[in-house]
């Protein structure tokens, strides 16, 4: 129980009459990497923005690190800095610089000296690569060097957690790899990540397990090798048919 | 030589084109500006249509001439690629020219040639042009309003240490560069207010806030030294006692009864005037208007249904109200309401109306930077921990606020251009001055003259504000 990290029970959720999320269960442990895969519209992005209540389920719960997601909002801005969140649009500030986008929640949300934060920052901008960026601004950088910041960024917060929302669906084929290293480093340090991404590749180099998700429910969740080599329903091998 | 061919100039015979069109110009611009500046038509002998038409149609031949692409010479070409790219334009320009040329000589004279200044009386004022003389003899109404002459020093010290203080962010060293926006937003409009109401104002009352200002500043300044476990308790009796005992042991009793010290001589607020009141109203809306439209704006995008409602209300009906009836429910309505010894300043209750009033416009403005921002931004603060008002402050504001600086800034002008109205009220800024003015026995029939010195003055400060909305813009100009 107790390395059970996120614990979603029995979760449902509606935009208007439209049902997105039906029934989700699921469990992930410390240190797990999951994939999150599935058709456009079937639930994965709302899902992982469920974890850090960037949406509100109307029922069922999420406990995230012991914490129940409630209306209660001090305790959501906790949650939220322990879950760190990689978008598919970047969505760095373009108004602060490089450094300043990693430096800005470590100083006002957790109170860190700004020297402590600028160091802390630096050494996250130099894992994903762009220490040498860091004083310019984010509409300056290439689409790839963007996402690593904002990698950097979310990891800055030093989170238990952290989510991808399609981290690469925005980018150039060529800007892809460098943003996966910067991920497969990240698992390989051993974080809590759940990804929601098109990269089989990325999926079979690091995942621990996959989740293949239609029309809002977990259809298959299975260990990856098992997941590729045989999936057990057919809407999974048809999905995989035509992704592979 | 190439064979010339006057419809389709081109570069072979550049120097015979160029020549020959140069001629036809100048000689079209010669025979306006003779016909202009000296009143000789030397074309008369022409039947009367065609010595109309005839510049107009000799510099159109000349500009047709003259337009050769790439002919090699940066002036030639940086006029065709200006002003003479066709035909149309051509004629544009020349039109342009001939009107310019034909409207300076009455404009000179007036202005200046015909004009008078010396003296002071009408009586000097003899010519056709301008009396400035009227300017300068009503200069210091037009600037101070009925203000008392001797004292108008208050207001010169006021705006010349208020302007002072302004350009304090300019020097500021690296050290305190981060205390800039508190200085801005908090510091400076009580400065201001203290100089403005009380130093201007004068009386009794300006002795008793300059006391309480110099004892907030002393204890403040003591208050750094102080245990933060006692802070709370400090800073409620200190700068009581102190303001009690400048009040009552130190200074004011005994040093008037001494005669060593005068209070200020009280101007009432209805006396003031002139363009330092514009400046005054004007400075006071700007600085009320923003916070009171920016909370606004973030109010009527709320998830509590009371802010929101009241946002919109508030926002709705001083949009749907035009300004001139605010000012007159402020000063005749507005009493009625209050307990019959209460009593708000004519000038205070004016400032508060129209800060109200464009507060409205300012929140829709920033509404509108508010609505332009995509929504990942909200997403990835809030993905880092932060609330709504560090969310805000830090990420939200700092990118729509940059984004509405030109509608701010036609926001403010309207507000400069708005001040006149409140004339309403019966007091007079510079417009309302110009019309007591030139309903004055001694100078009637220099409404014109009036008239053109303000909207001088006006433009003067509306191209400042606006010049300086457009720094603003390329300063924070971080994306490409």
């Amino acid at each position: 129980m107790s390395d059970k990290i996120i614990q979603i029970t029995e979760m449902n959720k509606w935009f208007g009459d439209f049902q997105v999320l039906k029934n989700i269960n699921l469990e992930v442990e410390k240190n797990k990497k999951i994939v999150v895969c599935g058709p456009s519209g079937s639930g994965k992005s709302t899902l992982i923005r469920c974890i850090n209540r960037l949406e509100e389920h109307q029922q069922g719960s999420i406990i995230v690190d012991g914490n129940e997601l409630t209306e209660d909002t001090k305790d959501i801005e906790k949650i939220r800095a322990e879950v760190g969140m990689v978008f598919q649009q970047f969505n760095l500030f373009p108004h602060l610089s490089i450094l300043d986008n990693c430096t800005l929640a470590p100083i006002w949300v957790k109170k860190m000296p700004k020297k402590d934060a600028e160091d802390l920052a630096i050494q996250h901008l130099e894992k994903v690569q762009i220490a040498d960026q860091a004083n310019k601004y984010p509409g300056q950088l290439s689409g790839g060097q963007q996402q690593r910041c904002a990698i950097a960024r979310a990891l800055c917060m030093e989170p238990k957690i952290m989510l991808f929302d399609e981290p690469t669906s925005a980018l150039d084929p060529e800007m892809i790899k460098e943003v996966l290293d910067a991920m497969v480093n990240l698992a390989k340090a051993g974080m809590t990540m759940i990804v929601v991404t098109h990269e089989m590749g990325f999926a079979k180099e690091v995942a621990d397990e996959v989740i293949f998700m239609d029309e809002g429910m977990i259809v298959e969740r299975a260990e990856t090798k098992e997941f590729f080599a045989n999936p057990k329903s057919d809407r999974t091998k048809l999905f995989l048919s035509q992704i592979l | 030589m190439n064979k010339l061919n006057f419809l389709q100039p081109d570069k072979n015979n550049l120097y015979t084109y160029l020549y020959t069109g140069v001629i036809l110009i100048a000689l079209s611009i010669f025979i306006v500006f003779l016909n202009s500046f000296f009143n000789k038509d030397i074309i008369s002998f022409l039947p009367g249509s065609i010595s109309f038409f005839l510049p107009i149609i000799l510099g159109f031949i000349g500009l047709h001439l003259i337009r050769i692409d790439y002919s090699g010479l940066k002036f030639l070409d940086s006029i065709n690629k200006n002003i003479n790219t066709n035909n149309f334009n051509a004629f544009l320009s020349l039109l342009i020219v001939f009107v310019v040329i034909k409207s300076l000589p009455p404009l000179l004279s007036w202005f200046i040639i015909d004009a008078n200044i010396a003296g002071d009386s009408k009586d000097v004022c003899t010519g056709s042009g301008a009396c400035w003389t009227y300017i300068k003899i009503w200069f210091n109404r037009f600037m101070y309003g009925m203000y008392p002459n001797a004292e108008q020093w208050r207001i010169n010290l006021s705006f010349i240490a208020l302007a002072f203080l302004g350009c304090i962010g300019f020097f500021a060293t690296e050290k305190f560069k981060k205390y800039l926006t508190l200085y801005y937003v908090v510091v400076y409009p009580i400065i201001a207010f203290f100089f403005i109401f009380f130093f201007i104002s004068g009386g009794p009352i300006f002795f008793d806030f300059s006391y309480g200002i110099i004892a907030a500043v002393i204890s403040i300044i003591i208050g750094f030294f102080i245990p933060s476990k006692f802070k709370m308790y400090y800073f409620i009796i200190v700068p009581i006692t102190l303001y009690i005992l400048l009040k009552y042991v130190f200074f004011y009793e005994e040093l008037i009864e001494l005669g060593k010290l005068e209070a200020l001589e009280w101007v009432e607020t209805g006396a003031w005037g002139g363009l330092s009141l514009t400046f005054i109203v004007s400075f006071f809306c700007l600085i009320f208007c923003f916070p009171i439209g920016l909370f606004l704006s973030l109010g009527r995008r709320s998830d509590f249904p009371i802010i929101k409602y009241f946002s919109i209300g508030m926002i709705e009906f001083w949009r749907g109200v035009p300004l001139i009836t605010v000012l007159f429910m402020s000063s005749v309505m507005f009493p009625m309401f209050l307990p019959e010894d209460m009593f708000i300043d004519k000038l205070v209750r004016v400032i508060i109306a129209i800060s109200l009033f464009e507060a409205a416009y300012v929140a829709e403005v920033i509404r509108g930077g508010l609505q332009a921002l995509p929504r990942g931004q909200y997403d990835a603060a809030k993905s880092l921990g932060m609330g709504y008002w560090k969310m805000h402050i830090l990420v939200i504001l700092p990118q729509a606020l940059k984004l509405v600086i030109p509608g701010i800034a036609n926001t403010f002008l309207a507000l400069v251009k708005d001040t006149p109205l409140i004339f309403v009220v019966g007091l007079l800024e510079i417009v309302g001055m110009l019309n007591l003015a030139k309903t004055n026995p001694e100078w009637l029939g220099f409404a014109m003259e009036g008239y053109v010195f303000a909207s001088v003055l006006f433009f003067i400060i509306c191209y400042a504000m606006s010049k300086y909305s457009y720094n603003l813009e390329q300063k924070y100009k971080t994306e490409r």
